[in-house]
């Protein structure tokens, strides 16, 4: 059997938005390397709870990796230090005994802190409402064969369509910038057939919300792309841009009134 | 109010103007870099002229000069300060957005993937920006220049200043530092173009990536033998 760990914790603890917050140490005593790393945080809040004390506050559901609701910064890095893993996912094996582990929350003007390391990611359902959606007729579906697909735009459609909406890209990107998320998923509709119709105002209508809520923009860094747990690579922005240019170029500005018949 | 009405009034509310919107400012940064990566090439390749001597030198300037009967070179001039204006322009209001866009940093936030060059563009940039105005106080109309001799009638001594201007080593080593910002600056902006005009392609990946590399090394080091052959004794 492996050792047991036993780490230091300096935790950021704010009681509400509009507190001030500040980082507090806890010890975790006695770690199975086994843990997953919310887990380790489970009993370090049993203790703070046995103790009187509040536990720490963090966001959390499905625990295998999928839902994209996990989120805190560790040690300087989204998600910790492996890549393509969320928090959830994340064994405190990854960790040597001894060590000193800061978790802070996802840090953007757009996500307000609610509590501890919990973070308000509503910003990201209204740029999906802005656009991230396809308008069809409600009713039975068609044959899945009725629409060819090319396997390459299937595929890339699948990797983009990949994006959980965690929002380490943000939490990583030194500018606090939406653009990953963002052209994750515009690509994911703008590569399918069914996504065609509103290509083009979808990419206006997002950028414009992205903005609206007052994320960063891109400088090019890459750290998004390596913080992202689902792999969505940069190309993706760089298509986003060149929709986005050629929607720019050839909008039309809506008719008032419109025409009789 | 629902989640979907919000998002539909931030949207009316902010508009959809191209230069409002982040990625339209990022393009005209991106097309306006262009212009002036195209623009330090070209400088970079005339003034190998350096190389071939004084008359080979003062005839390139009285060339320059009377391009369109001395209408050219005011054409280059409006676009370079057009596209220098709009950079510096996009820059500052993308800068101010991504500032505050996180109001609270990390206690400790670790780089994993952004090179010294992506993190210090602001910094190349304002560098760049300061030694562009003493270059042309420098070089081009002589305010700075303790021994600058005019043109006189058609008559150029782009070479005499050119040598002299860098016989001082305090201004060559301000030449150089402001080179290698330059390609700081190039080696991330070549490259970061590509990214924000769209052009990515697994196809040519590496292809962008070697562009901006070695028009950077190539434009740097060339830049950088100017001052260096001066004060050698090379040029004299």
């Amino acid at each position: 059997m492996s050792k047991h760990l036993n780490l230091t914790l300096h935790v950021w603890r704010q009681k509400n938005t509009s507190c001030d917050g500040k980082f507090v140490e806890y010890p975790a005593e006695n770690v199975s390397p086994d843990m997953s790393f919310l887990e380790m945080l489970d009993v370090v809040n049993e203790g703070l709870i046995r103790k009187g004390e509040d536990p720490i506050t963090f966001d959390h559901d499905c625990r295998e990796g999928i839902c994209g609701t996990c989120s805190m910064v560790i040690n300087g890095r989204p998600h910790g230090p492996k890549e393509r893993t969320t928090t959830c996912q994340l064994h405190m094996r990854s960790f040597q005994d001894g060590e000193s582990i800061t978790l802070e929350p996802w840090r953007a003007e757009a996500f307000p802190v609610l509590r501890d390391l919990m973070v308000d990611r509503t910003a990201f359902d209204r740029i999906i409402a802005a656009g991230g959606f396809i308008s069809v007729p409600t009713g039975s579906p068609q044959d899945a064969n009725a629409l060819p697909i090319p396997k390459e735009n299937a595929e890339l459609a699948m990797d983009a369509a990949a994006c959980i909406g965690c929002g380490a890209c943000v939490a990583a990107c030194p500018n606090a910038s939406a653009m990953l998320f963002v052209s994750a998923k515009i690509n994911h509709l703008g590569q399918l057939p069914q996504g065609q119709p509103e290509r083009y105002s979808r990419v206006r209508d997002m950028i414009a919300q992205m903005d609206a809520e007052e994320f960063g923009t891109c400088t090019n860094h890459g750290e998004c792309e390596i913080a992202c747990p689902k792999g969505i690579k940069m190309e993706n922005i760089a298509r986003m841009n060149r929709d986005f240019l050629k929607a720019s170029l050839t909008y039309r500005p809506a008719v008032v009134g419109g025409g009789a018949g | 109010m629902s989640v979907a009405e919000q998002s539909i009034a931030g949207a009316e509310a902010r508009g959809h103007g191209f230069l409002a919107s982040s990625v339209g400012r990022k393009i005209v940064m991106a097309a306006s870099g262009i212009v002036l990566f195209g623009f330090v090439t070209v400088h970079m390749i005339g003034n190998t002229q350096a190389y071939m001597g004084a008359k080979s030198l003062n005839a390139y300037a009285e060339f320059l000069h009377g391009m369109l009967h001395g209408g050219g070179i005011w054409i280059f001039r409006a676009v370079l300060l057009t596209a220098t204006g709009l950079h510096v322009w996009s820059a500052t209001t993308l800068t101010l957005d991504n500032l505050a866009a996180r109001p609270v940093g990390y206690r400790a936030q670790q780089s994993v993937a952004s090179t010294w060059a992506s993190r210090t563009m602001r910094w190349s940039g304002v560098i760049l920006a300061v030694f562009i105005v003493f270059h042309l106080l420098h070089l081009t109309t002589g305010q700075l220049h303790p021994a600058f001799k005019a043109p006189q009638g058609h008559e150029y001594f782009a070479y005499d200043n050119f040598v002299s201007g860098f016989k001082v080593p305090a201004v060559a080593a301000f030449y150089i530092v402001a080179q290698l910002c330059l390609g700081l600056h190039m080696w991330h902006g070549v490259w970061s173009f590509t990214q924000t005009l769209g052009l990515s392609h697994p196809r040519y990946e590496g292809l962008r990536r070697n562009f901006a590399t070695g028009l950077t090394l190539l434009v740097v080091g060339v830049n950088i033998s100017y001052p260096v052959a001066v004060i050698t004794g090379f040029i004299h």
